[in-house]
């Protein structure tokens, strides 16, 4: 890390970016900072740009070419409408979790945690699945903080979706990931599991100081865990600010007829 | 462009008529099946189709060629037997051989894995594989690597090759892509999401897939010995012209039980894994 005198990179820093898919653009010229610790909210309603933005973060995904550009924790990953050559090693540093977990069914749970380590792995090792000791320690230790460990043998396709999404979970910690990206993590699960999992992803941020951005569906569960919220709208940010300024005629304009299904449990 | 009613707009459009089938689309079927009748028609006698009538008259002939044939004669049998394990040894390496060529060949053909300049070619040349009959590979190979089972096995290597490759890209062109990105977005190569993420998903399938070729290419490796690739298609091609057809019974009936034998065994395994 350098140590000069401008402020450390933040998580991440997106400008001017853009995505079309045929005929709609996704994202229209988003513009958004995220500290490094810092716990965000996407929200908005089906088809707003929320995905989309989380994913071309990850580089999953280009971006329209132009101005736009992403980087993460200060390297460019995306400019030019192309992910660059350091967007693999970006990713070491994002956890990236998924609404249907993209665990590999038929590996055991263990197994899939320790892809989290393949990233940084010479070649040989990754391939064979020739996993060293201290990895799998850390794999262990990951799966127990999540409270998954007892089903570590298990395949994966044989647990309940918030089993899988807590692998998911040590997954990332595995990597080493210093921020976790999560796309509509609890949009698979029951009320239940989707609060544990959203009460771990507020642990590691305020325990680890890992940075999160979430896209929820849900209002209510952004307001509740996360303290800044960014609201976007057929691809445009509407909204960026603590949580608690957000009222309900602003979710009125943001969610337009989605708004009554924008509640999970209860409204604000 | 179309206009979008505002959402709880009532549209006022009448019903539209059911569709009918166009007198255009009447003429095609009445060409092409009054085509297929016209070729059958011609095609009577080029196929001999008139001498149906010896199956009756010379039945005397059959009648003694039956009459061998329902009293085998095992006495070579320890040959027989031998022999057919050679068919079976034959189909063995042939389709192991093939699944080494298929594995990359069908990574290669899937469209989701490779990019379009890469699938074309080997497309290519899995269909080249696959168009030419092993019969004619075995031939080929004859003339390559002298009478014998050798010949055999490559023939049905590449043949199956083409067979499998198909078949194992097409297993992976319909894999789920949300396993391969969980792998990618942990920072992993594009091997190792083949590795990881693809190969997992498709195991069970292309071993499947490879049993199943197993179980044919017993049965192709009789044919093959026809020709003199080795293995009890040989012997059998050999008491075929020496009118032993009580020998000829015999390893019919060999060949019937030890296909029968892979068929069931390799239908137990592909149960269990899918």
């Amino acid at each position: 890390m350098t140590s000069s005198a401008a402020v450390a990179p933040g998580l991440v820093s997106a400008r001017d970016v853009s995505k079309t898919f045929g005929s709609r653009k996704a994202l229209n010229g988003v513009s958004v900072e995220v500290a490094a610790g810092e716990m965000v909210a996407l929200i908005g309603p089906s088809g707003s740009g929320k995905s989309t933005l989380l994913r071309s973060i990850t580089g999953l995904q280009s971006i329209d070419g132009g101005a736009g550009q992403i980087d993460v924790f200060g390297v460019c990953v995306q400019k030019n409408g192309r992910t660059t050559s350091a967007t693999r090693a970006a990713r070491q540093k994002l956890g990236m979790i998924f609404q249907q977990f993209n665990l590999v069914g038929r590996l055991s749970l263990f197994s899939n945690v320790m892809l989290g380590a393949l990233g940084r792995l010479p070649g040989w090792r990754g391939l064979v699945g020739a996993w060293p000791a201290d990895d799998k320690a850390r794999a262990m230790a990951a799966l127990h903080r999540v409270g998954v460990s007892d089903y570590a043998a298990q395949r994966a396709n044989t647990l309940s979706g918030g089993q899988q999404q807590r692998g998911a979970i040590a997954r990332a910690l595995v990597q080493g990931a210093r921020a976790i990206l999560a796309d509509e993590p609890v949009a698979s699960l029951d009320p239940v599991s989707a609060r544990k999992v959203m009460e771990i992803l507020v642990e590691l941020n305020q325990r680890d100081g890992m940075g999160v951005i979430v896209t929820l569906h849900q209002v209510d569960y952004a307001i509740r865990y996360c303290e800044r919220v960014i609201a976007l709208k057929a691809g445009k940010i509407v909204y960026d600010g603590p949580s608690t300024g957000l009222d309900t005629k602003q979710l009125i304009d943001i969610y337009g007829p989605e708004f009554e299904d924008a509640f999970w449990e209860a409204k604000v | 462009m179309t206009q979008v009613p505002a959402p709880g707009a009532v549209v006022a459009t009448p019903v539209p008529a059911a569709p009918a089938k166009s007198a255009a689309s009447w003429g095609l079927d009445a060409l092409v099946w009054g085509g297929i009748a016209v070729l059958l028609i011609y095609s009577i006698g080029d196929v001999d189709l008139g001498n149906l009538s010896l199956l009756v008259t010379n039945a005397e002939n059959t009648r003694n060629f039956a009459a061998d044939l329902l009293q085998p004669d095992f006495t070579n049998w320890r040959q027989f037997v031998g022999q057919m394990w050679l068919t079976i040894q034959i189909a063995l390496w042939g389709t192991f051989l093939a699944v080494f060529l298929a594995v990359p060949l069908g990574l290669a053909a899937a469209r989701n894995i490779a990019p379009v300049w890469v699938v074309t070619p080997v497309r290519w040349i899995m269909n080249l594989l696959r168009s030419i009959p092993d019969l004619v590979m075995a031939l080929l190979f004859i003339v390559a690597v002298g009478l014998g089972p050798l010949a055999g096995v490559l023939a049905i290597t590449l043949n199956t090759a083409g067979v499998l490759a198909k078949l194992f890209s097409e297993a992976v062109e319909s894999i789920d892509k949300g396993p391969v990105e969980g792998v990618r977005a942990t920072g992993g190569s594009g091997l190792h999401e083949i590795v990881w993420g693809v190969i997992p998903q498709v195991a069970p399938l292309w071993t499947s897939f490879a049993l199943y070729r197993f179980e044919s290419n017993s049965r192709s490796a009789t044919v093959l010995g026809l020709i003199g690739a080795g293995g009890i298609g040989q012997v059998l091609f050999d008491s075929m012209n020496a009118f032993d057809f009580s020998a000829v019974s015999a390893i019919v009936i060999i060949v019937v039980v030890a296909v029968t034998l892979i068929d069931m065994l390799s239908q137990a395994m592909r149960k269990r894994l899918l």
